[in-house]
């Protein structure tokens, strides 16, 4: 294969790609907009002043949310990377565990330690001091730093962890204080990390329904998504669902283009937590700032875990694991999120392999060529991110549509969850294995060409060695999210197709609140592993001395 | 190089998800395939019990396919359409005749509606009703020690003792507690919600979110129904969780089943109906849909249920009122309680 067909290859999987995942969606719409009839009523909805207040506060909690998870997670990055503890590497695992869990759980174990009668209230009152009031902006903020700020902290992680070996090195010989190693190393580093961090998280936020439902205090926090699912689910109004889920991607695309202009291309990614060594002890002041974040962060991280496990453990554990009706959940959960993973991988890596070609520098190209090729690239990063906003439920109705007629209902469910999975995976392994992929390209790229390897070769010898630990990674955690998603499910629902979400669902719909908190640790559990087993088995072999 | 074995496990995983739900044809029996909620399938709903009882005379194999709640499934056949495969759909509340009606998906059912003792009694050619419960708020008596005695009580109540109800968008009880406001307080109902809204800690999505948070301690009082503490009472043998009987009255749900002129066996769908309201599938309906029989029962109920309150005043809006209404109301609901 010659060169130039190696870029053809690339850039038409690239483009099959992302032609397949913007058919799936508007395909959706589509469907849905021809049987309603109607063309969506975007101008009556823009002048409805109640919508008006629901947008207005969808964004500022999601702008909200974002700032402060990035915020957050900016101290709690550098002093992960600058201390070592015992446990830092189930941390790290750990911190990716919040988006896998299915939102109620999540919520309940908030209100565990946040709540009215939760462990911080409890404390407040024994020394006399009013009760927290959770319930309100607060409540959904809290809620969504518990979820995102982890994603961030490992998004800055990554990046801190690109830092090359010698730049530690010499700052360490030049014998650096801590404030100017920040100024002159980390924070370089931090930055370009901090666009992605504040999109990705922002998208998270914007689409949140059962988190500001139930931590809202009331309908006066009402975010587009709810609106959304009214009105698809209760009034069955599709033309209006179309236009209240178009507004919200075209708002959050207008927030993420004017985020990108401010900051730059929205790429970051996470790696492993396998750093370079760092040489600086830090002062006394600052290795005590840093013991002081990480306490207060894993406090804050950690405790609703703590309640998920201590609530979980009170369940009847062993009649639950023998039921077979969870190992029928437990098998059907993990071979949709198997199909999911591998699919939304697929997708990923083609897309990857086209945008880092598209960024590859070239000698022999016009810089205004170049400029174009670069903002296609990113183009292509906002479209992939986008996908996190559109709501599942408008593409699972628009699916079920559109092949009622042409397939069996029950048998298209389990295909439309693992599409939709795959989907709204996406964006995260575009962050996973994005930035190693593109490093790994700019390192290998000549020698790869002097070899003249191209094509599925220079895949499996050039990048692969390079990428394998954290396309383990994205892989888990894509199944991880699979794991815990019930959205599409609940659509589909047949007596054949049940997973674990499903059955925990089912569980706190008929009163078993104690059984649901077994399955919650059980699905925990079952992800913890998968991102452990999946990080420790692609691991990069240690080069042998 | 060990992408291969991850891809292969992957593969054999899609397989097997694709494979699964390919459903065993038993034999030549005629198949009916009823569409409902999540909570009657389970092995500790109605489900499992009614299908061994039916099966065992009907000489056919009986299917359930649980979906979210009754809008859920309305949702579903508009989506469906006429390739639906339900024969049968069961867990529409009598707030969704209407618009159930209105899709003209449903037969008549065909069934003697003699039987009912439904209180205020019910009839119509379509649909018929299997079980019904009223709603209530559930406190917990360890620290509610005096319980809201009406209404009135819950609105004017201590502000600082706290309720958790359902959002009238998206849930059932929800939208049933507005109608149980707006039959009490009528054009009053708005002033009411604004009152009651000091009491209000959060209104969640759904029935399962706000129990939740009662049944972990966050909130004292909860909507929910006159039937629920008997399950606290007979699964769990505590009498901890109680019912609050109100002066005014409660409002009604009616639980109903139709059967859909598309079905593939229309003799056996008003079978199935007619089955549903004789005492021994009327005897299965307390215990494991926690909720009050339509008809007679076989044996009496469990002695918990003797001990639920006991509702004088059933409170109904009629279910055409309902569906004409319901966009203007929850508006008002909206403005009301979302300050």
């Amino acid at each position: 294969m010659t060169e130039a067909a190696d870029r053809q290859m690339r850039l038409a999987a690239g483009g099959l790609a992302l032609l397949l995942v913007t058919g799936f969606l508007g395909g959706a719409f589509a469907t849905l907009l021809g049987v309603g009839g109607e063309a969506p009523p975007l101008r009556a909805l823009a002048s409805d002043p109640y919508l008006r207040g629901v947008v207005g506060f969808t964004l500022l909690q999601a702008s909200l949310s974002a700032l402060l998870s990035v915020a957050g997670a900016v101290p709690l990055a550098l002093a992960l990377h600058r201390t070592r503890f015992p446990g830092r590497f189930l941390v790290l695992r750990i911190f990716l565990l919040p988006q896998a869990l299915p939102v109620l759980v999540g919520a309940l174990a908030i209100v565990t330690v946040w709540g009215r009668n939760g462990i911080v209230s409890d404390i407040l009152a024994a020394t006399g001091l009013p009760r927290l009031d959770l319930y309100g902006l607060p409540g959904i903020l809290i809620a969504h730093v518990f979820f995102n700020l982890p994603l961030a902290a490992r998004l800055m992680t990554a990046r801190l962890d690109e830092v090359p070996a010698e730049s530690w090195k010499l700052a360490a010989q030049l014998g650096l204080p801590p404030l100017s190693l920040f100024r002159i190393v980390e924070w370089p580093a931090l930055r370009l990390a901090i666009p992605a961090a504040v999109s990705l998280v922002f998208m998270l936020c914007v689409t949140s329904f059962t988190l500001v439902l139930v931590l809202g205090g009331g309908p006066g926090a009402t975010t587009l998504e709810v609106e959304i699912y009214q009105a698809l689910h209760f009034d069955f109004d599709p033309p209006r669902a179309i236009a209240l889920a178009l507004a919200q991607i075209g708002l959050t695309a207008a927030v993420l283009a004017i985020s990108l202009m401010l900051g730059g291309a929205p790429t970051g990614g996470f790696t492993l937590g396998a750093q370079a060594r760092r040489y600086d002890r830090g002062t006394g002041l600052s290795r005590l700032l840093d013991g002081g974040v990480l306490l207060l962060a894993l406090l804050f991280i950690l405790s609703p875990f703590a309640a998920i496990l201590i609530d979980g453990l009170r369940a009847d554990l062993m009649r639950l694991a023998v039921d077979p009706v969870l190992g029928r959940a437990a098998l059907t959960s993990l071979a949709v999120g198997l199909a999911a993973a591998t699919l939304s991988l697929v997708l990923a890596l083609s897309i990857l392999m086209a945008t880092t070609r598209l960024r590859r520098p070239s000698s022999r190209r016009r810089s205004a060529a170049k400029r174009i090729r670069r903002l296609l690239a990113s183009a292509g990063d906002i479209a992939a991110g986008l996908v996190l906003v559109v709501p599942p439920i408008v593409v699972g109705a628009g699916w079920f549509l559109a092949l009622r007629g042409v397939a069996d209902v029950f048998a298209i469910a389990p295909l439309l969850v693992v599409a939709t999975n795959a989907v709204m995976a996406l964006p995260f392994l575009l962050h996973i294995v994005g930035p190693p992929l593109a490093a790994a390209d700019r390192r290998n790229d000549r020698l790869a060409r002097s070899l003249g390897l191209t094509g599925f070769a220079r895949l499996r010898h050039v990048e692969w060695p390079e990428i394998r630990s954290p396309v383990g990674l994205g892989f888990a955690f894509a199944m991880a999210l699979s794991l815990g998603d019930l959205g599409a499910i609940a659509l589909f629902g047949s007596q054949d197709f049940i997973t674990l979400p499903f059955l925990l669902y089912e569980r706190m719909g008929s009163y078993r609140t104690r059984d649901a908190a077994g399955l919650a640790l059980i699905l925990g559990l079952i992800c913890l592993a998968l991102m452990v087993l999946a990080e420790r088995g692609l691991r990069r072999p240690e080069p042998s001395r | 190089m060990r992408i291969a074995p991850l891809v292969r496990f992957a593969l054999a995983g899609a397989a097997l998800a694709l494979a699964g739900p390919a459903t065993a044809a038993e034999g030549s029996k005629p198949v009916l395939t009823v569409y409902t909620y999540e909570s009657f399938v389970p092995e500790w709903g109605p489900g499992p019990k009614i299908e061994t009882a039916f099966e065992a005379e009907c000489g056919c194999d009986l299917q359930f396919v649980g979906l979210e709640d009754g809008v859920a499934i309305l949702n579903r056949l508009k989506l469906e359409g006429a390739s639906t495969k339900a024969d049968v759909v069961l867990g529409l509340t009598t707030d969704l005749v209407p618009e159930a009606k209105a899709t003209g998906f449903f037969a008549d059912s065909g069934v003697d509606l003699k039987p009912l003792t439904i209180p205020g009694g019910y009839a119509d050619p379509v649909f018929v009703p299997y079980d019904y419960s009223y709603l209530a708020f559930v406190y917990d008596t360890e620290t509610v020690k005096n319980p809201p005695r009406s209404l009135d009580d819950l609105v004017e109540g201590d502000p600082n003792e706290k309720i958790a109800i359902e959002d009238a968008r998206t849930s059932t009880p929800g939208l049933g507690l507005l109608l149980w406001m707006k039959s009490v307080y009528g054009d009053e109902a708005d002033e009411k919600w604004e009152r009651l809204s000091r009491r209000i800690l959060t209104v969640t999505p759904g029935w399962s979110e706000a129990y939740g948070l009662f049944t972990k301690g966050e909130v004292p009082i909860v909507l929910s129904y006159t039937t629920s503490p008997a399950y606290h009472m007979i699964e769990e043998k505590t009498e901890r969780y109680q019912a609050a009987a109100f002066t005014e009255g409660h409002y009604l749900q009616i639980e109903v089943a139709g059967r859909l002129n598309s079905a593939d066996h229309p003799a056996l769908a008003q079978r199935f109906l007619q089955f549903m309201l004789t005492p021994q599938a009327q005897d299965v309906i307390p215990t494991t849909n926690w909720s009050l029989p339509a008809a007679r029962t076989a044996s009496s109920l469990p002695e918990a249920f003797s001990k639920l309150v006991k509702v004088e005043t059933p409170l109904s809006i009629d279910p055409e009122t309902v569906a004409r209404n319901r966009r203007a109301w929850t508006q008002e609901w909206l403005t009301a309680v979302g300050k």
